[in-house]
C-alpha cells in the first residue's frame, strides 16, 4: 500500500509541471497564430468599427500588456475556475464541460469495459486455438482493424446497422422527437458508438493477450498444472491468463492518449453530446477558451490514466509491492 | 528462403497502388471543382466502378487523386517529424549527462499527450491547410525517431571504430557526420516508412473533421466527410470507398513491417508462428 501511495504522489507531482508546460505551449501558440480575438469578437462589425474602439477593447481585455503578465492572468483565471465563455455554445466554458463530461465518461467507461472483456476472451481463445483457422482469422482481423480509421469504421457500422438493417439509431443521444432523456432511449443510442470505440481500441489488446497467453502456456507451472490433470479451461484461464495479465495494466495506461483520440472521432461521427466532440466544434469556430480548457482536460485525463495504471500495477504485482518501485 | 505469401502480397499491393497513383493522373485528368449533376450519386457500374459522389464525380478516380495528396502530405509530415526527432535523439545521445536526461523527459512528456487533440489545437490556431497539418503531425510525432536515434547512438558510441575515431582526434561534428550518420540512416528510413501511414491517418482524420486540407481538394479525409450525408440515404460508396484507400496501404505496410521484424528476430518467428 505504501509503495502505491508514494508512487501516486510522485506521479501527481510530475503531472503539475507537464500541465503548466502544456498551458505555456498553448498560450505561446495562440500568441504566434494570426488569430485575433478582438477581430473575432467584432465579427462582421470589424469593417465598420473605428481602430480607436478596437484599441479600446484590446486595452480593456488586457491584450496590450506584456506577454508574461497576460499568461499569469490567464492561468490565474483558469485556476480560479473562471474559464471564460464559449463562443460556440454561448455558455460559460465551465457549464459546457459540466453538461457534457458525464456523457463522455459514460460512453468511454462502457467502451473500456466492453473492450477489456471482449479482448480478453477473444485473445485467450485465439492463443488456446493457436494456428487454427479461427486464430488466423482473429489475428488477421486485428491487423485489419488496426489499419482501419475509426471514423471510417463508424460510418461502416452506421451504414450496416442504422441504414441497411435499421436496427439502431445512427447518432445523437435521444430520438429527435423525445422531449426528455429516457435511459432506454439513451441505451439504444449508445450501442453503436460504444461498440465502435471499443473495437477501435481492441486490436493491440487482443494481439497482446494472445501473445502473452501463448508465452505462458509454455511455462513450467502451466505444464505442471496440465500434468496434474487439471481441466483445460482451468489451466488456460486460471494459470496462463492470470499471469499474462500483469503487464497489460501498464499498457492500458499508456494507451489513454489513443482513447482520447478515439473518443473525439467517435463522438463526432455519432453526434454524441460529449466533451471530446465539443473540442472539434470549438476548433472549427476558433473558440479559444473552450478549446484550451478541453485540451488541458484531455492532457489531465491521460496523466490520470498513467497514474491509475501504475497504482494498479503496484497493487497487483507482489514483487513490485514488496520490493518497492523499481 | 523467399518471402512469405502475406509479405509478398503486401509488397505487390503497395507497388500496384504506387503505379496507379502515378499513372492514373497522367491519363485521366481531374477537374477538382467539376460538378456534373446529371451523374450525381450513381451506384457502382461499369462506367464508374465505385459510383459517383453527390455532385457527380467519379469516386475511384477521385480516391486515387486523394491517395496521392494524402501520401504527399503524410510523407512530408513524416520527414518533418524524423528530422526533428533525429536531431533531438542525436543531441541526447552525443551530449549525454544532464542534457540527455532533460531531453528524454521532454520526449516522455510529449509521448503522453493526446496527439490528435493537440493537432486539432494547432490547426485551429493556424487556419486549416496542408502546412498546418504537416506542422501538427510533425510537432507531435517526433518522439519515436528521437528514441530510436538516441538508443542507436548510445550503442554506436561504445563501438571500437567510434572510439578509434575519437582517439584519432576527430571532432564531435566529424564523428557525428562520418561515423554515426551512415549507421543511423537505415533506422531512420525504416522509422519514416512506418510513420507515413500514421501521418496519412492524421491528415485524413483532420480533413474528416473539417480541419485539414481545403474542402474542394480531392483528399481521402475530405471525401469521407463529404460522403457522410449520402451514406444516410444508402449511397455507401462515396464515403466507404475512400476509406479502403487508407485501410489497404496501411495494412500492407503493417504486414511488411511485421515480416521485417520477424526476419530480424528469428526466435520470435519460430516460437510464435505468426
Amino acid at each position: 500500500m505504501r509503495a502505491a501511495a508514494v508512487m501516486a504522489a510522485w506521479r501527481a507531482a510530475f503531472a503539475v509541471p507537464v500541465l503548466v508546460l502544456v498551458s505555456v505551449g498553448m498560450f505561446a501558440l495562440a500568441q504566434a497564430s494570426p488569430f485575433d480575438p478582438v477581430r473575432q469578437y467584432l465579427g462582421e462589425r470589424a469593417a465598420v468599427t473605428s481602430p480607436e474602439v478596437a484599441e479600446e477593447i484590446r486595452r480593456s481585455w488586457g491584450l496590450d500588456r506584456p506577454l508574461p503578465e497576460q499568461y499569469t492572468a490567464w492561468l490565474g483565471n483558469l485556476l480560479r475556475g473562471e474559464l471564460g465563455d464559449s463562443r460556440t455554445f454561448h455558455l460559460p466554458v465551465a457549464q459546457v464541460i459540466a453538461e457534457r463530461i458525464g456523457w463522455t465518461l459514460l460512453a468511454v467507461g462502457a467502451a473500456l469495459v466492453l473492450m477489456l472483456a471482449a479482448s480478453l476472451a477473444v485473445g485467450t481463445y485465439a492463443a488456446w486455438r493457436q494456428g487454427s483457422w479461427i486464430d488466423r482469422l482473429i489475428v488477421g482481423g486485428a491487423y485489419a482493424n488496426e489499419a482501419a480509421p475509426v471514423f471510417w469504421l463508424g460510418l461502416l457500422v452506421i451504414w450496416v446497422f442504422a441504414v441497411r438493417l435499421d436496427w439502431l439509431p445512427a447518432g445523437g443521444l435521444t430520438d429527435a422527437a423525445a422531449a426528455t432523456v429516457e435511459p432506454g432511449d439513451v441505451l439504444r443510442h449508445m450501442v453503436l458508438p460504444v461498440t465502435v470505440l471499443a473495437i477501435s481500441q481492441s486490436s493491440w489488446l487482443v494481439l497482446y493477450v494472445r501473445e502473452s497467453v501463448i508465452g505462458t502456456l509454455r511455462e513450467d507451472f502451466v505444464i505442471g498444472a496440465r500434468a496434474r490433470g487439471l481441466r483445460e479451461r482451468t489451466v488456460v484461464v486460471w494459470h496462463a491468463l492470470r499471469s499474462a495479465l500483469l503487464p497489460f495494466l501498464t499498457l492500458l495506461g499508456t494507451r489513454t492518449p489513443e482513447l482520447v483520440t478515439g473518443a473525439i472521432l467517435v463522438e463526432t461521427v455519432f453526434s454524441w453530446p460529449g466533451v471530446a466532440g465539443a473540442s472539434v466544434r470549438a476548433a472549427l469556430a476558433v473558440d479559444f477558451p473552450l478549446l484550451a480548457a478541453l485540451t488541458l482536460l484531455g492532457t489531465a485525463a491521460v496523466l490520470l490514466g498513467n497514474l491509475l495504471a501504475d497504482v494498479a500495477y503496484t497493487l497487483a504485482d507482489p514483487r513490485v509491492r514488496t520490493l518497492g518501485v523499481a | 528462403m523467399g518471402m512469405p505469401v502475406q509479405a509478398r502480397a503486401a509488397a505487390g499491393v503497395l507497388a500496384a497502388l504506387a503505379l496507379v497513383t502515378v499513372l492514373v493522373p497522367a491519363f485521366a485528368q481531374l477537374d477538382q471543382s467539376l460538378v456534373n449533376l446529371r451523374e450525381a450519386g450513381l451506384p457502382p457500374s461499369l462506367a464508374h466502378p465505385f459510383g459517383t459522389d453527390e455532385v457527380g464525380r467519379d469516386v475511384l478516380i477521385r480516391s486515387i487523386y486523394g491517395l496521392r495528396v494524402s501520401f504527399l502530405v503524410g510523407l512530408v509530415a513524416a520527414l518533418v517529424s524524423m528530422v526533428i526527432g533525429g536531431l533531438v535523439g542525436l543531441a541526447a545521445g552525443t551530449l549525454g549527462g544532464l542534457a540527455d536526461r532533460l531531453l528524454m523527459r521532454v520526449v516522455d512528456g510529449f509521448n503522453a499527450l493526446p496527439h490528435l487533440l493537440f493537432g486539432i489545437f494547432i490547426v485551429a490556431m493556424f487556419a486549416p491547410g496542408a502546412v498546418a497539418v504537416v506542422v501538427s503531425v510533425g510537432v507531435t510525432h517526433w518522439t519515436t525517431a528521437a528514441r530510436i536515434v538516441r538508443a542507436e547512438v548510445l550503442s554506436l558510441r561504445a563501438r571500437p571504430f567510434v572510439e578509434a575515431a575519437i582517439s584519432g582526434g576527430s571532432g564531435r561534428l566529424r564523428v557525428a557526420r562520418r561515423h554515426l550518420l551512415p549507421h543511423l540512416l537505415p533506422h531512420l528510413l525504416l522509422a519514416t516508412v512506418l510513420m507515413v501511414p500514421h501521418a496519412i491517418w492524421h491528415e485524413t482524420a483532420l480533413s474528416f473533421l473539417g480541419l485539414g486540407l481545403p474542402p474542394h481538394l480531392a483528399s481521402l479525409g475530405n471525401m469521407i466527410n463529404d460522403g457522410q450525408r449520402s451514406l444516410l440515404t444508402g449511397a455507401w460508396w462515396s464515403s466507404l470507398v475512400p476509406g479502403l484507400f487508407i485501410l489497404v496501404p496501411t495494412l500492407a505496410v503493417a504486414v511488411l513491417a511485421q515480416h521485417w521484424r520477424d526476419r530480424l528476430n528469428p526466435r520470435r518467428r519460430s516460437e510464435l508462428n505468426l
